[in-house]
């Protein structure tokens, strides 16, 4: 009698094996992993595609036979019209891909469609950057406030409704975001600010900081009210005013969380494709000036990617494009990790 | 739960019966794909046991697909490209089979309210490459020329370059737009802006006439200008296949090259080659 109490304790304390717990723990185990794998291998492809810019360059040997001709069906008689499209291109004759060497890759023309076709990667850089720098300088100043304001001074009911509804704001289809920009912000920018172009970088800026707003916000927001209460409870009860409190106390404690928001918009922003190829005109010009039509890195990819032959040299070029998106991203993610978790943490955990 | 088992086995069974059908895939030029779609419509009407599915993006993206074998047949505005024969040739041993099918007149389009009617082919280059930037050297406004170009995959820019730009580049500030219709749009809401495309799509805006030098008569893109070549931006509209029609896809080019396809043609607003 008393072995068999014993024996039923020991029951107790010793977990029972379940196998639906098990399977679960190592289904997650395994996605988890998978989605590990998943990004090692797009990264993988990404590289491997834009690699044969850097191999050298062997020489094509065409297939095509002398006086191998293509066939035409349906037979339809020329019409001597001045010009017509059947005079050889000046494309076909030279057949020429153009090479991708480092010094057509740092030019400042992107003419990838060319008898001699034009790799020049800065206009693309340079746009990408200026339509993220526009979109950043208009959604930070905006976002933080708005954070500031939902985590400090609004009222409880007030909270409730705002940050639900600013996060919704971050599910916007982005189609819909540029859509908007394009028939209607541009108009009314242009109307405006008499701007010579009606589709620049400063529309693209503009509809870009929609959708970074409620990134900057959300984290910004999650990163004040995480500052300890006996923070802001100490300069409170020290004589400050809850506005003094907020911006001297408590908003300096969430710098690193804010910092963190602010790179993580960022790379929404260059990253983002929809909304900079519906609204900012995408024409690569070299230069600094913020009312002129601008085409990023990831507009071109999406303009252009589907319609390269699989292979070619323009093909490899805007898969490199890829790849420096990707690192870019990549590292401002990396740095905005490093800023969370080591700064935010030291500083809260009082070293 | 019966219900579902029944309707399961419904809609298996319907599936086999459709596998009979022949489906045709036609893909490719944006300029085409409306008259590819009446095309469809027309004879999907006449041949129930046919299914034709259009998409477009874009004459490049027409070939590319091609060339994948993601379709059976390419629209394209503009001729095959050597180096895309190179890759029919290398992945199918064929050169690809072209049909024309239409003649098409490409406009030149300013907005409404713009005083300049008539261009040269020259003037045109020149506003292209960037070397005319002011309406006023033209006999218009004083304001600068917000130029409206298509992306690079599409046929039209091919075109467009070889033919009026001679091969040279476009000059870098020309925005590109994702089609014929979204060119129409800007012009339409820019007063300074030129842009370049099919005659078929425009509406609400303002036709350029075309001179063929500074001393020729300006001619404006209609059907008799086009037909007669006296307009002088015009172009063959192609189907590319990879070998030989055989079969459905025989029958449905058979069709669009007889009087009810071209008809077709007409009533799209391009200009038939039969």
């Amino acid at each position: 009698m008393k072995n068999q109490l014993g024996r039923n304790r020991k029951n107790l304390l010793h977990k029972k094996f379940r196998w639906s717990e098990f399977l679960a723990e190592k289904l997650i185990t395994l996605t988890a992993f998978i989605s590990f794998v998943f990004i090692v291998l797009i990264f993988i492809f990404v590289f491997r595609e834009a690699a044969p810019i850097f191999s050298s360059e062997e020489k094509k040997v065409s297939l095509i036979q002398a006086g191998e001709v293509q066939e035409t069906y349906g037979d339809v008689e020329e019409n001597n019209s001045p010009i017509t499209s059947n005079q050889t291109s000046a494309l076909e004759t030279s057949g020429s891909e153009g090479d991708a060497s480092l010094s057509n890759l740092t030019g400042t023309e992107w003419q990838p469609v060319s008898e001699v076709p034009k790799y020049g990667l800065l206009p693309l850089i340079l746009g990408s950057l200026k339509v993220t720098l526009i979109a950043i300088f208009l959604a930070a100043p905006i976002a933080i406030l708005a954070a500031l304001f939902t985590a400090m001074f609004a009222p409880r009911w007030a909270k409730e409704l705002l940050k639900p509804a600013i996060e919704i704001l971050a599910g916007f289809p982005s189609v819909v975001i540029g859509f908007f920009a394009l028939i209607v912000l541009a108009t009314f920018v242009q109307n405006l600010f008499g701007f010579e172009y009606r589709l620049n970088a400063f529309v693209g800026g503009l509809a870009m900081s929609l959708a970074v707003i409620p990134i900057v916000f959300t984290i910004s927001e999650d990163a004040l009210t995480a500052v300890p209460k006996h923070l802001s409870e100490a300069s409170l009860a020290l004589g400050a005013t809850k506005w003094q409190t907020a911006l001297f106390v408590v908003l300096p404690a969430a710098t690193p969380g804010i910092f963190a928001a602010i790179l993580l918009g960022i790379g929404r922003a260059f990253g983002e494709t929809m909304i900079v190829l519906m609204a900012t005109g995408n024409a690569a010009i070299f230069s600094t000036q913020i009312v002129e039509p601008v085409r990023t890195m990831s507009a071109t990819i999406g303009a252009e990617m589907a319609e390269v032959v699989f292979g070619e040299t323009h093909y490899n070029v805007l898969f490199l494009i890829g790849a420096l998106l990707f690192l870019f991203t990549f590292t401002l993610n990396a740095i905005a990790e490093i800023f969370i978790r080591q700064r935010l943490m030291k500083k809260f955990s009082g070293n | 739960m019966k219900q579902i088992i029944l309707f399961t086995i419904t809609a298996i069974l319907a599936f086999g019966f459709m596998e009979s059908n022949e489906i045709i895939t036609v893909k490719g030029s944006d300029t085409m794909v409306i008259l590819a779609q009446r095309w469809a419509e027309e004879y999907m009407r006449k041949h129930p046991e046919t299914t034709i599915q259009i998409t477009g993006g874009g004459s490049g993206t027409g070939i590319s697909a091609l060339i994948n074998g993601t379709t059976d047949i390419c629209n394209s505005s503009r001729p095959m490209k050597q180096s895309e024969k190179e890759k029919l040739k290398q992945r199918y041993n064929t050169l690809g089979v072209e049909i024309k099918t239409a003649k098409d007149g490409l406009a030149v389009y300013v907005h409404e309210s713009n005083p300049v009617k008539e261009l040269s082919l020259e003037q045109i280059k020149n506003i292209y490459t960037g070397k005319i930037t002011n309406w006023k050297q033209l006999g218009g406004n004083d304001a600068k020329i917000i130029l409206y170009s298509r992306e690079n995959n599409s046929g039209t820019y091919v075109y467009f370059k070889d033919n009026v730009l001679d091969g040279d580049d476009f000059a870098p500030n020309a925005q590109n737009m994702p089609g014929t219709a979204a060119v129409v749009n800007a012009i339409a809401k820019d007063k300074n802006g030129i842009g370049y495309g099919g005659a078929a799509y425009a509406k609400g805006i303002k036709f350029l006439k075309i001179k063929k030098d500074a001393n020729s008569i300006a001619y404006e893109p209609t059907t008799e200008n086009v037909k007669s070549g006296d307009y002088p931006i015009s172009r063959y509209l192609y189907l590319y296949t990879r070998s030989r029609p055989t079969g459905a896809l025989k029958e449905f080019i058979d069709w669009i090259l007889s009087i009810e396809g071209q008809a077709i043609v007409t009533k799209v607003g391009y200009f038939p080659v039969r």
